[in-house]
């Protein structure tokens, strides 16, 4: 039997009538930091979604601790230990920062992460801790999504673009942030745009084209231009 | 160096603290006070409130819109006249096993319903309620579709005097509205009032946090549907006769209890006190002008609507930034 956390066996993705992905083929193991890059469209968010249980699939397609978990609903994914930081943050409006990071604890695992540890990482957050969510800037507000995704003690986080619509500034504290999470264990999926800073931190990439596996190995093995043909489907 | 500082309670929270637990004393000695047709009409305004109390946590929090709430208070009516004219009980308690039976029979129901969304669930939840009040207009031993009177004998159980009676059933509703009140200010500030608002907030992202958003509507579906049966009981111990068309209005259970919601601020604790006072101003004032009254209740819902979306209570608290029954946090930094 495979060590792998997750396996993700010829996944397709429907969004209605619209298919999203075809056949798609994937594993991640245990402490890995998993890149996945690819244009608009090519399938990054139905993956997340597929993987978090926000997209229905068929159980065997989705293999979690080589449990079938592709039919469970999001929040019983949740409770396996599955975290996602949802692309557009998604905070709660109507609730405070800490009110937003208590609710992460919600499925009562237990692990390193507390409040204290997310206020920590993210200072800004003990001062901001009792104002309305969307009252943050948007890099502050992602913090509280990946805090709060972290409160939930998780063994795989899912970062659905990380930085997307944030200023560079921000996109480096939050990376800087990252070693300090995946150092505590936790297996990483990195959706993001920006190639460099998705490579900067994973130790293997899938490149997603269309809804298909384009490109995918160790981080250090594959060229700029292996990438960028894989990334818009033309020859280096 | 101090730190910012977070609190919940207010100024204004802890001035309404105040001024609610003087105003309690004073209304539980209504009786001795207050003339019986005062008395009748406070009771009534209790009852509207507790009502508009709990629509408002089932929409305003739970996002479940519906206008079949009469369902469950002509049950709760119903079951006060069956259980003590069928089961022998004491009022009192029929009406609490009126509550628990509302819980029960609302499972099914919400099985059924909540497959429906939006609309479509609002008018599923009508339905229901027709369906309750032409199942029990055939029930002949409760008097078919011309309804049934309290007896005397159990009437009289309440209290030996008329006077008595009228004092036990206001402070019934008194101290319904105060429990409902307090269930669903301490259910709010509860961790699982926080994952309903997060729900009425963003349902993915509520669920990607191992929320369980179906079963979270149904623990609030289940229990307004049992207190509202609750309400039901003691409305209708107050009227002392019950048939389907007076126990299943949808006018009087549901459009109007809407409209106290809507006009005091839909999503707050405040918002149906607010609505419940103006309601009742507009009642008592207008009353006596027919339909105009009924026309000139859909005016203001209308202006209010497009003027102050968020209601009376929400134009106050945007105005003043103040909070009555405090949910949320403040953080209050230091001057130096």
């Amino acid at each position: 039997m495979s060590d792998e956390l997750l396996s993700i066996r010829e996944l397709d993705a429907h969004y209605g009538d619209f298919q999203a992905l075809y056949g798609l083929d994937m594993s991640v193991n245990p402490g890995e930091v998993i890149a996945i890059i690819g244009a608009n469209g090519a399938g990054k968010s139905p993956l997340m979604r597929s993987i978090s249980g926000l997209l229905a699939n068929r159980a065997e397609q989705i293999v979690y601790r080589g449990a079938p978990i592709g039919g469970l609903r999001a929040d019983q994914v949740a409770h396996l230990g599955i975290a996602l930081v949802p692309e557009g943050r998604q905070l709660f409006p109507s609730l405070t920062v800490e009110e937003n990071l208590v609710l992460g604890a919600k499925v009562g695992r237990t692990g390193p992460w507390s409040l204290d540890k997310v206020y920590d990482l993210f200072p800004i957050l003990r001062e901001r801790r009792g104002q309305a969510s969307t009252s943050l800037s948007g890099g502050q507000q992602q913090m509280v999504a990946i805090g709060r995704a972290l409160m939930a003690n998780p063994e795989l986080v899912l970062f659905d673009e990380i930085s997307l619509g944030l200023a560079p500034v921000v996109i480096k504290t939050i990376y800087d942030a990252l070693p300090g999470i995946v150092g505590a264990g936790l297996t990483a999926m990195i959706v993001e745009q920006d190639i460099s800073k998705a490579l900067s931190v994973a130790s293997r990439v899938y490149c997603l084209q269309e809804g298909r596996v384009s490109l995918q190995g160790r981080t250090d093995a594959i060229t700029r231009e292996e990438i960028t043909a894989a990334y818009f489907g033309v020859d280096a | 160096m101090t730190g910012p500082r977070v609190t919940r309670a207010t100024r204004a929270s802890r001035i309404a603290m105040v001024l609610g637990a003087v105003t309690l004393i004073v209304l539980a000695a209504a009786p001795w006070w207050a003339g019986r047709a005062d008395l009748r009409l406070m009771g009534e305004i209790f009852l509207y409130l507790s009502l508009a109390c709990l629509w408002n946590l089932m929409a305003g929090y739970a996002g479940l819109v519906s206008v079949g709430q009469q369902a469950f208070v002509g049950f709760g009516g119903y079951m006060l006249f069956a259980l003590t004219i069928f089961g022998g009980l004491h009022p009192v308690v029929a009406i609490a096993g009126g509550g628990v039976l509302a819980a029960l029979i609302s499972v099914p129901i919400a099985t059924l319903i909540f497959r429906l969304k939006g609309a479509y669930f609002a008018i599923g939840t009508w339905v229901m309620a027709e369906v309750f009040r032409l199942a029990f207009a055939q029930i002949q031993a409760l008097g078919g579709g011309s309804g049934t009177s309290l007896p005397v004998a159990i009437v009289k159980e309440i209290g030996r005097k008329k006077a008595m009676r009228e004092s036990v059933s206001y402070w019934l509703a008194l101290g319904a509205v105060l429990c409902v009140l307090l269930a669903v200010y301490v259910f709010l500030r509860s961790r699982r009032g926080l994952a309903l608002t997060a729900i009425r907030d963003s349902e993915v992202a509520a669920s990607g946090l191992g929320i369980d958003i179906w079963r979270t509507k149904l623990e609030v579906y289940v229990v307004t549907s049992a207190l509202t049966a609750v309400i039901g009981g003691l409305i209708f111990l107050q009227k002392l006769r019950i048939s389907p068309d007076a126990a299943f209005s949808v006018n009087d259970w549901t459009a109007f209890v809407i409209f106290i919601v809507v006009i005091g601020g839909i999503g707050t604790l405040e918002g149906p006190i607010i609505g419940t006072l103006i309601f009742f101003a507009l009642r008592e004032t207008l009353a006596d002008f027919g339909t105009i009254y009924l026309m000139v209740l859909g005016l203001v819902a209308i202006v209010v609507m497009l003027k102050a979306p968020k209601g009376v209570w929400g134009l106050i608290r945007d105005r003043f930034d103040i909070e009555l029954f405090p949910l949320s946090y403040r953080v209050h930094h230091p001057k130096d």
